[in-house]
């Protein structure tokens, strides 16, 4: 797959990340859709997300007297940071020259430096707020980060590889094989991706209660187009762990050549895996309730507990001697 | 052991004997009672399904039976037993939080490198498919015996007295396919009456010091002592 480095490729390659910013409200639509119909509503059009982003694109953006210039840059750079981030994942194809320049622990530490920007932004004016949330958020992560990278390090022992595109290959090129480090780490990615984007068990996308809101109470002195942006980067955020999730664990259907037919392939089956995610996901915030604030260490305990017995039973049950 | 070139029943039994160590951990750190009670029976149910999966894989017949027996056992009967004398006790709403729940888990989690360790020139000896999951029942026995240390509630730790059984038979089934039928029996009658006497013990520890927290059996003759000394 090194073969990649044409100017072709890269024109897929860059293609392939415009999706990620092209799709992203479509899923938070589609997982507002499916919950609306869990509770009995009618819910918005599946394509509310858009329509929002074109608002606030469109308005005046308010910044606060107190804000410094890291205040206006931060949207850039959690956008930007957020997108490259996404970009590294494969979403059509594993045959992309970015995987071989970026391989997961880049996108750690591309996540990693859009996060610390939204805590920074969210303590710039000074609201009490913006600082509550920036500490909540960076207490989460502290205790995430380690969970993800864990699990990722499974995956990675068993293609010898941390570049995610050889990860797929080699799951793909496998026959059909019950692995308990796959379950394991597959769990463990599932509770951090839960974590990570905010969603119900750890944080509600929906309430600006000052109780439970953590993402929310960052971005709370935002407008305009600066709002708009961090939306937009959360949005792919949950993208690129939802492609994440579904790429590494599921990859039927991912394209292995730069063919048309089989990027349309691709295209389909991305579509419909994230489209079963999403509902997924919708009926566990239906169901779940969220948790106190104090009990997402317990549960961000158990991610790691899972990833980490993943990598031991890779190691005791899968490699043996 | 190379996963790949194992057929797909004997991934199976793998698969299972992972997630049999997982409820360990899930006993161990469970702080609700009845919760803890469910995993347990989860756990018989799973081992049950690793003896017969061996069973079907290897064609050994009489371990059928003793999946049968474990299934009725382990995971219907004796958690319907605990779960009667929880009501009985009035237990059902208990919670008993783990002191150090994080370093409780880490402990466990070094007991399971310790028994891959200890398992190594074993399994490098190549044997039968299943030498690997000796490790993973040595370390669910440790770990039972981890949860009968760190508990303070004699019903956790009878849990974790009968995990340890699980954990032997899990190792029996793996490493030998199956121990004789008769000494089965035994066992699995053994621990049944075990049962029967933990309950009894329930009542008379309850009794006693009108709580099931065995820590307080400790100070029990203390103050009994200077209760007595004080009175006269």
């Amino acid at each position: 797959m090194v073969d990649a480095l044409t100017p072709s490729a890269w024109l897929l390659a860059f293609e392939q990340a415009l999706l990620y910013p092209a799709l992203a409200p479509l899923l938070v639509g589609w997982v507002r859709k499916v919950r609306a119909r869990l509770q009995n509503r009618r819910g918005a059009s599946v394509l509310q997300p858009y329509r929002e982003l074109r608002k606030l694109l469109f308005k005046e953006a308010r910044v606060a007297h107190s804000a410094s210039p890291l205040f206006r840059a931060a949207p850039s750079v959690v956008f930007v940071a957020t997108w490259l981030a996404a970009a590294t994942v494969p979403l059509l194809t594993i045959d992309l020259p970015i995987a071989v320049v970026a391989d997961i622990i880049v996108l750690a530490g591309l996540l990693a430096l859009a996060r610390v920007f939204l805590a920074l932004a969210g303590m710039d004016v000074g609201t009490a707020f913006g600082g509550m949330g920036a500490s909540r958020e960076m207490m989460i992560a502290a205790l995430a980060e380690p969970a993800m990278l864990m699990a990722v390090f499974t995956l990675a022992m068993t293609a010898h590889s941390t570049n995610l595109g050889s990860v797929i290959a080699q799951h793909l090129g496998d026959a059909f094989i019950l692995r308990p480090s796959y379950l394991f780490a597959f769990a463990g990615l599932t509770l951090v991706a839960l974590a990570e984007t905010g969603r119900i068990p750890v944080d509600n996308p929906t309430t600006h209660l000052e109780l439970t809101m953590v993402h929310e109470s960052m971005v709370l002195e935002y407008s305009g187009r600066h709002l708009a942006l961090m939306e937009w980067a959360a949005q792919i955020k949950l993208l690129l762990y939802g492609v994440l999730v579904a790429n590494i664990f599921f990859p039927w259907g991912i394209a292995t050549d730069p063919a048309l037919l089989s990027l349309a392939i691709g295209l389909g089956a991305i579509l419909l895996k994230l489209a079963v995610l999403g509902a997924a996901l919708a009926v566990a915030e239906t169901v779940l309730a969220k948790m106190r604030l104090f009990r997402v260490p317990a549960f961000l305990n158990l991610a790691l507990l899972l990833a980490l017995l993943g990598l031991l039973s890779h190691v005791i049950l899968e490699v043996g001697a | 052991m190379n996963l790949p070139a194992l057929p797909l029943l004997q991934q199976l039994v793998v698969l299972l004997a992972a997630l049999v160590l997982f409820l360990s951990f899930v006993l161990l750190a469970q702080s609700r009672l009845v919760s803890a009670i469910h995993a347990f029976a989860w756990q018989g149910a799973l081992v049950a399904a690793v003896t017969a999966v061996v069973a079907l894989s290897g064609e050994v017949h009489h371990l059928y039976f003793s999946a049968g027996l474990t299934l009725v056992l382990k995971a219907l009967v004796i958690p319907a037993m605990l779960h009667r004398q929880v009501r009985g006790l009035q237990l059902e709403r208990h919670t008993e939080a783990l002191q150090r729940p994080t370093l409780a888990i880490m402990a466990a989690v070094g007991l399971v490198i310790f028994s891959y360790w200890l398992v190594l020139p074993m399994v490098a000896e190549e044997l039968a498919f299943t030498r690997n999951i000796l490790a993973i029942s040595l370390a669910v026995v440790l770990i039972g015996f981890l949860m009968m240390v760190v508990r303070h509630q004699a019903v956790a730790q009878v849990l974790g007295f009968m995990s340890i059984e699980n954990g032997l038979f899990l190792a029996a089934v793996s490493a030998t396919g199956g121990m004789p039928l008769i000494v089965e029996l035994g066992v699995a009658f053994d621990v049944l009456v075990a049962m029967v006497l933990f309950g009894v013990f329930f009542f008379q520890i309850r009794e006693s010091i009108d709580s099931l927290d065995v820590d307080r059996l400790n100070r029990l003759s203390e103050t009994a002592e200077i209760a007595g000394e004080e009175r006269p």
